[in-house]
């Protein structure tokens, strides 16, 4: 894929999906995200970077809630989903999460088989009426995310007995299956080979057409490659945030020239 | 350089010359080696001196002496009245039936031609004083026999027993008041005739424990039916108990200083000594609650106590060991904390729940300790339970404390009984740690 064709993309408005405002996040004693405030487009591929530890992981947790798991993880701020406030009291991260799925950094299949693996958020959901339709939608997760074709006749084989880029395409598959709105995916290529790598970035590129997209990458020529809108974060601060093509060609702020052209990081 | 032909003079030279630090250092390499195969040398050592001991000491309890004799019913003698009423049958007491097996050994004595000088009490002596007792069941559970002559299979005193087995030999009866040479010489003519024969004896390992003076009917079937209660007084308890208790801690529970001081009583716990589990019992179960003494309820629950750290440390381990990226998958998907935890990490750690409850159970079925503190180390008369109820409450002993009670008493013929009732017991306990490694093994996975 060619960087200026994505960027070259048309890059229409889109309604603002989620939008963070004064986010800050501590980790017992360390202060992890300082102020953050963020719009993310709906049926946009959003891509944070940064370097190691600059708090772009923890902020993508944010936004599925999945620092909860953490007890010493402090989250203050407003995140907004579609206008409402996700970290208020009513809200139920459960059903939070259905929304807003996840991809992990390696790709963890469970230890059943792929079937299995792509009809256990339906299943937990409620989704499908019937078993009839519940095949249909692990087909169409499966065609989504771009894997049906090599396990469709060994769908009760197990998950992880599959090479690192099927997993993780897998994985996209089962996070797909539950229906989301937004897809976030933490290094979702970091374990990959460039060719698996280049496969999930095609994927990728197709899910923006139906999910917002949020994508944590250590990659500078991937966020390039597969995003519209790109957020560079430092020492837990959001930099800067703008259009992908502007952000690397011309950015404004002096860090993220920095960064970009391997000076920092 | 000058720094460069440092360098190669401090490596000596040739590589094909070892250098003195090298031969020291493969040396003391040499010596680990031989100090770690020594330690394993003297562990199978004592292994197989521990398994010939109890093996060649214990096989002799699983046969035992019979005689086999041809026994008249006198229905005057047994059923004086001849109406084959039960009741009245029933009053004969098996000193009743001594004259019946005196004139059965007297005919077949006098049958085989066999000269001898003995009377005939003595002549009966060599049998067990249990043959009255098993005459008189036969004869109370088919009362028609009444009046036949049936054969049976008696057993021999211990003293016969034992002389067939070599434990007890001529030089040494002088003052032995249970045989004399003239009963020995008997017994000779008899095993020449195959009246007297040593097979194998399923009763030891079915039966009941028997009193001081009939070691040759003791079993250890009963003892082992206490303790299978006992197991499944635990497993019914501490399992559930555990791993409610270990999922609890593990996934759900906060980290702060309630749990951090109730992780370190857990692992305190499991370090306690048995006993005091024993008399925990005694106080709580017995005396507070007035559970029955000696049974196999309060010995369940006792062990139970003593069970449940073992079990929740290693479910806790075997928790511990599913790694966190399934749980975040399943987070990530939707799930509940308790669907994440039943449907993902539950199942990938019950083979570790599992393994550590068996090692907790065949634990828990080899300790004798707290049992002596409930009353059920002794002699305990008791006849196979026939239902859960009274198996749970009515008193029995264990495997553990049957063998301490038989090695405790004076008479040789128990000491091998002893040795057996080990080997039966370790058969056990070996299989259930095999069958733990087994299931290790088989579910094991690579992450």
């Amino acid at each position: 894929m060619n960087d200026m064709t994505v960027m070259d993309k048309t890059m229409e408005k889109q309604k603002t999906k989620i939008a963070a405002n004064g986010v800050n996040v501590h980790y017992g004693e360390s202060h992890a995200i300082k102020d953050v405030n963020v719009e993310i487009e709906d049926k946009t591929v959003t891509a944070f970077i940064g370097p190691s530890g600059c708090g772009k992981s923890t902020f993508l947790r944010c936004l599925n809630r999945m620092n909860d798991t953490i007890d010493i993880c402090k989250v203050t701020g407003d995140i907004l989903l579609d206008g409402e406030d996700i970290y208020d009291k009513r809200v139920d991260p459960v059903q939070l999460r259905a929304k807003v799925g996840m991809v992990f950094q390696k790709p963890n299949p469970f230890p059943k088989s792929i079937y299995d693996n792509v009809a256990y958020g339906p299943r937990i959901h409620g989704l499908a009426k019937n078993k009839a339709e519940l095949d249909e939608i692990v087909e169409k997760s499966l065609r989504r995310g771009a894997i049906w074709d090599e396990v469709k006749d060994r769908l009760d084989k197990p998950g992880t007995g599959l090479s690192g880029g099927q997993q993780q395409r897998l994985c996209i598959a089962r996070a797909v299956a539950t229906e989301p709105e937004v897809l976030l995916m933490d290094e979702p290529c970091s374990a990959l080979d460039p060719i698996a790598t280049a496969q999930v970035e095609e994927l990728i590129d197709e899910l923006r057409s139906r999910y917002s997209v949020v994508i944590v990458t250590h990659s500078m020529q991937q966020a390039a490659r597969v995003s519209q809108k790109t957020a560079f974060f430092h020492l837990g601060n959001l930099v800067e945030f703008g259009a992908t093509g502007q952000i690397f060609t011309n950015p404004e702020d002096p860090r993220t020239e920095s960064y970009i052209t391997g000076r920092i990081g | 350089m000058s720094e460069n032909t440092q360098n190669t003079s401090r490596y000596g030279g040739s590589l094909l010359k070892q250098s003195d630090r090298t031969r020291r250092r493969n040396a003391a390499e040499k010596r680990f080696r031989a100090y770690g195969i020594g330690a394993i040398g003297i562990g199978l050592l004592m292994l197989f001196v521990l398994v010939f001991n109890i093996v060649s000491k214990g096989t002799g309890a699983f046969q035992q002496t019979f005689v086999t004799l041809d026994v008249e019913l006198l229905e005057s003698k047994l059923d004086k009245n001849g109406n084959r009423d039960l009741a009245d049958i029933k009053k004969v007491t098996t000193f009743g039936y001594s004259p019946i097996i005196r004139k059965a050994v007297e005919t077949k004595v006098a049958s085989l031609g066999i000269e001898t000088n003995l009377k005939t009490k003595a002549m009966a002596g060599i049998l067990s004083k249990d043959a009255a007792a098993q005459l008189r069941e036969y004869v109370v559970a088919n009362p028609d026999q009444i009046g036949e002559t049936v054969e049976f299979r008696f057993l021999a005193q211990s003293r016969v027993d034992g002389y067939l087995k070599g434990r007890v030999i001529r030089a040494n009866i002088a003052n032995d008041k249970n045989i004399s040479p003239e009963q020995l010489d008997l017994v000779d003519a008899l095993v020449a005739s195959g009246v007297i024969v040593k097979t194998f004896n399923l009763d030891f390992i079915l039966g009941a424990d028997a009193s001081d003076a009939r070691p040759e009917a003791a079993g250890i079937g009963v003892s082992m039916m206490g303790s299978l209660f006992m197991m499944l007084v635990v497993l019914a308890l501490a399992l559930p108990i555990g791993v409610a208790a270990s999922i609890y801690l593990e996934e759900f529970a906060p980290q702060n200083w309630l749990t951090d001081i109730i992780e370190v009583n857990i692992s305190n716990l499991a370090a306690v000594p048995s006993i005091v589990f024993g008399i925990l019992g005694l106080a709580v179960f017995i005396n507070y609650m007035h559970l029955p003494t000696s049974a196999p309820l309060v010995g369940g629950l006792v062990l139970t106590l003593m069970t449940l750290p073992t079990i929740i440390i290693s479910t806790r381990a075997s928790l511990k060991s599913v790694p966190p990226s399934i749980r975040a998958a399943a987070l990530g998907v939707g799930a509940s904390k308790m669907q994440s935890v039943f449907h993902h990490v539950l199942p990938l750690a019950a083979p570790g729940i599992l393994t550590g409850t068996i090692i907790g159970l065949a634990q828990a079925l080899g300790e004798t300790a707290p049992l002596l503190l409930i009353g059920m180390v002794g002699f305990i008369a008791s006849n196979p339970p026939s239902g859960i109820a009274e198996g749970l409450l009515s008193p029995n002993s264990a495997m553990p404390a049957q063998i301490f009670e038989w090695a405790k008493r004076a008479d040789p013929a128990f000491y091998e009984r002893a040795w057996g009732g080990i080997i039966i017991l370790l058969i056990f306990l070996v299989t259930m740690n095999t069958v733990a490694v087994i299931l290790r093994r088989r579910f094991e996975r690579r992450w």
